[in-house]
């Protein structure tokens, strides 16, 4: 009834010698970057919505109430570009919490363990769509919107002499774009790293919920800290690391958010020893990120 | 070089042994069929063989230590864990791109080719395949890919008749040449009888019987017994002896085919009932595995 086995005929498939073609690291790392892009399509529709609501409305305010019309006219500008940073930044949040967990969840990383990429290289590719993808998704969505509002302007606005190559009197459009890429580049890119870096960790880990796991530990350090030593150093740092690098000089606060983000020149920002301590501690959060994946099943 | 050596292979989670000590050695060119009851330790031991979960002991994978390199082993070796492991949200088209863009050994055009067999659109998101749809685009990447072995656990759990027909038909007529290794599990034993080179059978983390097929087919033999001769045949020593319809249907090991035709009809048995026969033999704890 059953055949010997060795009787089936073998496959006619001519087994060519293919030279083994070698596929490059950072061919492996472009791949798994666009491979995040198309499961996370949020990445970049949300800030495009962002930009799409921000447009509505300021089309909407500008229409309707011509009385505004001699109000200076950089406010929109920064909030425009705060808005989609902001978006670009909670983005980045959730899709690290989920980068690492919900491949576990959906049984998917057997998927991803079937193919010839590391770990590490899977969790550098993760990391780097907050640290470099959204910064400057962000970035070109922000500048096309202020380049929007500054033709709306100018449709709008056709006696009050302002062009498009000029913004109000301060800067133009070329520098404060620049700046934008800088503020960026900086802050949401390499000193927000280790929130990033925390998140990934979290989400290599957590055996289920890995949003309370990330935001507990925080929470109770803070409240120990609180109660048994009545200090709040952690708390402090926190805020450190969220608000970004202080200015040492005072005289850029005048209030202006762009001013501010630029006052800290290049020198003073790379010498900040908080931007290299946040590197560091974002390479060991990688660094056990890409281990703990290495043993981690489906859930 | 042996495509998979073991020895000593062990691992536990906690005070569960899952594989307890487990000598192996599968030679290039082989399909072996691992078989076993739930929790018998298969899929941890295929964990281990793909680099999937550490394990203790000596094993060599491809001449690799499949723990600490499994991504270099993942050039020559590839594996179907489970029928839905490929991530829904994904397209066929972005499949290809992908595997075609991480993987040195895959051949594009080949899975296209497989592909246009089937009626799988590239367009079409894995959440829109149904579930043997998914299992043939699993496939046809796995097929597409040159390399030297394949690991598929279970790879058609779930899945109609049909489809599973269909899935090791073009597995042996599209994919397997002699130089390339296969190791299944599955449940459906019957179905890859003819399939198999090399059968294992494995037990509460160890191996309980392992041989070629050839070996199996020239060492056992079943006899459905004539009622008055019953005596006679169970003088020979049955491993194992079952009714079926009122008929006693004994499987004996090593004994002459001549001799057991004077009892009755004589064929070859099932790999299934042959697993039963071993498992009912092992120490009485073992009676409750079965297939």
């Amino acid at each position: 009834m059953s055949t010997p086995a060795n009787t089936v005929p073998a496959s006619p498939l001519e087994s060519q010698v293919t030279a083994p073609a070698v596929i490059s690291a950072s061919r492996r790392m472009y791949w798994s970057v666009r491979r995040e892009l198309w499961e996370h399509r949020s990445i970049y529709i949300a800030p495009l919505a962002a930009a799409a609501v921000f447009l509505l409305a300021f089309l909407t305010a500008l229409t309707l109430s011509p009385a505004h019309r001699h109000e200076p006219l950089d406010i929109p500008y920064e909030f425009a570009a705060a808005l989609i940073m902001g978006t670009g930044f909670i983005v980045g949040i959730f899709y690290s919490l989920d980068a690492l967990y919900g491949e576990r969840r959906d049984r998917s990383i057997l998927f991803w363990k079937s193919l010839p990429v590391s770990d590490l290289t899977t969790v550098l590719s993760k990391f780097a769509i907050p640290l470099v993808i959204l910064p400057l998704l962000s970035f070109a969505i922000a500048v096309v919107t202020q380049f929007v509002i500054l033709l709306l302007c100018s449709a709008v606005l056709p006696g009050s002499g302002l062009s498009v190559g000029t913004l109000g009197a301060r800067m133009s459009f070329f520098h404060l774009s620049l700046m934008l890429l800088y503020h960026i580049l900086t802050v949401h890119g390499l000193w927000y790293a280790p929130i990033y870096g925390w998140l990934l960790l979290v989400s290599a880990w957590a055996p289920r919920a890995p949003f309370i796991w990330a935001f507990l530990p925080p929470f109770v350090i803070w409240g120990v800290e609180k109660t048994a030593f009545r200090t709040s150093h952690f708390l402090g740092m926190l805020r450190y690391r969220l608000t970004g690098p202080e200015p040492s000089t005072t005289t850029a606060r005048s209030g202006n958010l762009m001013e501010m983000m630029s006052a800290l020149t290049p020198v003073q920002f790379f010498s900040t020893p908080g931007l290299w301590v946040g590197l560091a501690v974002a390479a060991i959060f990688l660094a056990a990120a890409a281990r703990l994946r290495r043993y981690r099943e489906p859930i | 070089m042996a495509c998979i050596e073991a020895r000593g292979l062990r691992k536990a989670f906690g005070t569960t042994i899952a594989v307890d000590g487990i000598n192996l050695r599968v030679e290039e060119g082989r399909i072996l069929g691992l078989i076993g009851p739930n929790g018998a330790g298969k899929t941890t031991a295929l964990n281990a063989i793909l680099g999937l979960t550490p394990y203790e002991g000596e094993l060599k994978v491809l001449g690799r230590d499949p723990w600490t390199e499994r991504d270099q082993l993942m050039r020559d070796a590839c594996f179907i864990a489970d029928v839905a492991v490929l991530p829904r949200w994904m397209r066929v088209r972005q499949a290809l791109d992908y595997f075609a863009g991480v993987h040195p050994r895959f051949d594009r055009a080949k899975a296209e080719g497989f592909l246009a067999k089937t009626t799988i659109r590239l367009a079409s998101k894995v959440r829109e395949l149904s579930k043997g749809m998914v299992a043939q685009l699993h496939l046809a990447l796995v097929m597409a890919i040159d390399a030297k072995l394949l690991v598929l656990d279970e790879p058609t759990l779930g899945l109609d008749i049909l489809y599973r027909k269909q899935f090791y038909d073009s597995l042996l007529n599209d994919y397997f040449d002699r130089s390339r290794t296969i190791v299944v599990t599955t449940h459906q034993v019957e179905e890859i009888q003819d399939v198999l080179t090399d059968v294992m059978f494995i037990n509460r983390g160890r191996i309980v019987f392992d041989c070629s097929m050839e070996e199996f087919e020239s060492r056992y033999l079943e006899v459905m017994v004539h009622s008055e001769q019953i005596a006679a045949a169970r003088a020979l020593k049955p491993i194992h002896e079952r009714q079926v319809f009122g008929r006693s249907i004994l499987l004996f090991d090593r004994v002459e085919r001549q001799q057991l035709a004077a009892l009755g009809d004589v064929r070859t048995p099932g790999i299934a009932d042959l697993f039963v026969a071993v498992l009912s033999n092992q120490s009485g704890a073992a009676q409750g595995g079965t297939r």
